[in-house]
């Protein structure tokens, strides 16, 4: 059998990687019935890719310090080349993240898919999705303008109105009494490190479930 | 598609690819230029400063260190950066000078003057330049930079503050 040059390198790879059965295993999975509904999940997981590949770069420029975070974004979006595309895709892509997110628990929900044996799916699912809340709660701040710095002094004051636990939450979220730099630094912190490592390990763990478990198939009169 | 039916499995494909690929390029050109943007810009040369006296600088062959700050804007901020360098007379002409950087060529420390040695010294690689600014040991590959000057009628040294090679 005549075998091109790329069928051997592809070869090679295959014994030692295992790539056919990645794919058989991972991709070439049995779908229930085709429909447009059940690519939410995947159009969630592209856009935290999206999210995460932008924010990289964001970072490359953006300052989180109240000093400077507004003006390294007037450059972003005023100065550096495409600056205001990587900015425009990170800040829109947020909005539509959360609403894809959100549509996508709605169709679980209304086809029962998170029924046995994918109870698990759900609540890690539960978790993707407040994550995802929190993402787009410490992203807002960063920008560091008028409206990022009110909106965050109304939400941590909303969530100070715990009783008991109140003050101890409004200081552990500001980093103190009030919004300062403390502030800006943990919510970037908790923006580029803490919540996106946590989403990417729930992420994983949603994955292996679903692909234990295929796709749920739609109910019908029966169930 | 007379000979080759183009089924729906390859036509899903073909149409993953193309999109796919338009939007990874759409991503990733941009992605290049935002990158490396900083280093398209050009490097605006700073105006000439003063940076000292003849009339202060009796001895000749002797090197007279000054500095001076250029503050350019880097981005959002203005950035002040320090230069130095040494003046040497000549001879008793007061436009007989040279105005040597102190940024050695080798990898831009900052040499000193060393009177024992006669040298100019590098801290970090142990270069040394005669007083006219030579190589006479180390591994610097060619002379001190050199500033364009202008001695004026009461005596003020000003200099361009751009390095320019030997000769």
């Amino acid at each position: 059998m005549q075998s091109t040059l790329w069928q051997k390198i592809y070869a090679w790879l295959d014994e030692r990687l295992g790539l056919d059965n990645m794919y058989t295993g991972l991709l070439d999975r049995p779908e229930p019935l085709g429909n447009w509904w059940n690519t939410l999940g995947s159009a969630s997981l592209f856009l935290f890719l999206l999210q995460g590949a932008t924010g990289i770069f964001l970072t490359v420029y953006y300052t989180p310090s109240p000093d400077h975070a507004y003006d390294s974004i007037q450059y972003i979006m005023n100065d550096v080349a495409f600056g205001w595309l990587v900015r425009g895709i990170h800040h829109w892509g947020a909005s539509f993240m959360v609403m894809v997110v959100f549509i996508h628990m709605l169709r679980v929900f209304i086809t029962g898919s998170y029924k046995y044996p994918r109870e698990l799916t759900w609540l890690i699912g539960v978790g993707l999705l407040l994550m995802t809340l929190g993402m787009g709660f410490t992203g807002y701040l960063l920008p560091w303008h008028q409206m990022a710095y009110w909106a965050t002094t109304v939400a941590t004051q909303i969530a100070g109105s715990v009783p008991f636990l109140g003050e101890f939450i409004l200081k552990a979220l500001r980093g103190g009494p009030d919004l300062s730099a403390l502030t800006l630094q943990r919510f970037f912190a908790a923006h580029i490190w803490m919540l996106p490592a946590a989403l990417a390990a729930l992420i994983g763990a949603h994955l292996y479930l679903i692909i234990k478990h295929g796709e749920s198939a739609y109910p019908d009169k029966e169930d | 598609m007379s000979s080759k039916e183009l089924n729906r499995r390859d036509f899903i494909k073909l149409t993953s690819a193309v999109t796919g690929g338009i939007m990874a390029a759409g991503l990733g050109i941009p992605i290049v230029g935002y990158l490396i943007d900083p280093a398209l810009r050009e490097d605006k040369a700073g105006k000439p400063v003063v940076v000292g006296n003849i009339n202060d600088m009796t001895e000749i062959g002797k090197p007279y260190p000054f500095s001076f700050t250029i503050t350019k804007v880097n981005g959002w901020e203005r950035t002040a950066s320090s230069y130095g360098g040494f003046i040497i007379r000549k001879s008793d002409d007061p436009k007989d000078l040279a105005v040597l950087s102190s940024r050695c060529t080798h990898l831009s420390c900052r040499v000193n003057w060393h009177e024992e040695s006669k040298a100019f010294q590098c801290p970090c690689h142990d270069a040394k330049f005669d007083a006219d600014g030579k190589v006479l040991d180390g591994p610097p590959p060619e002379p001190l930079g050199r500033f364009e000057f202008e001695v004026a009628e009461d005596g003020a040294i000003t200099i361009i503050p751009v390095e320019v090679k030997e000769g």
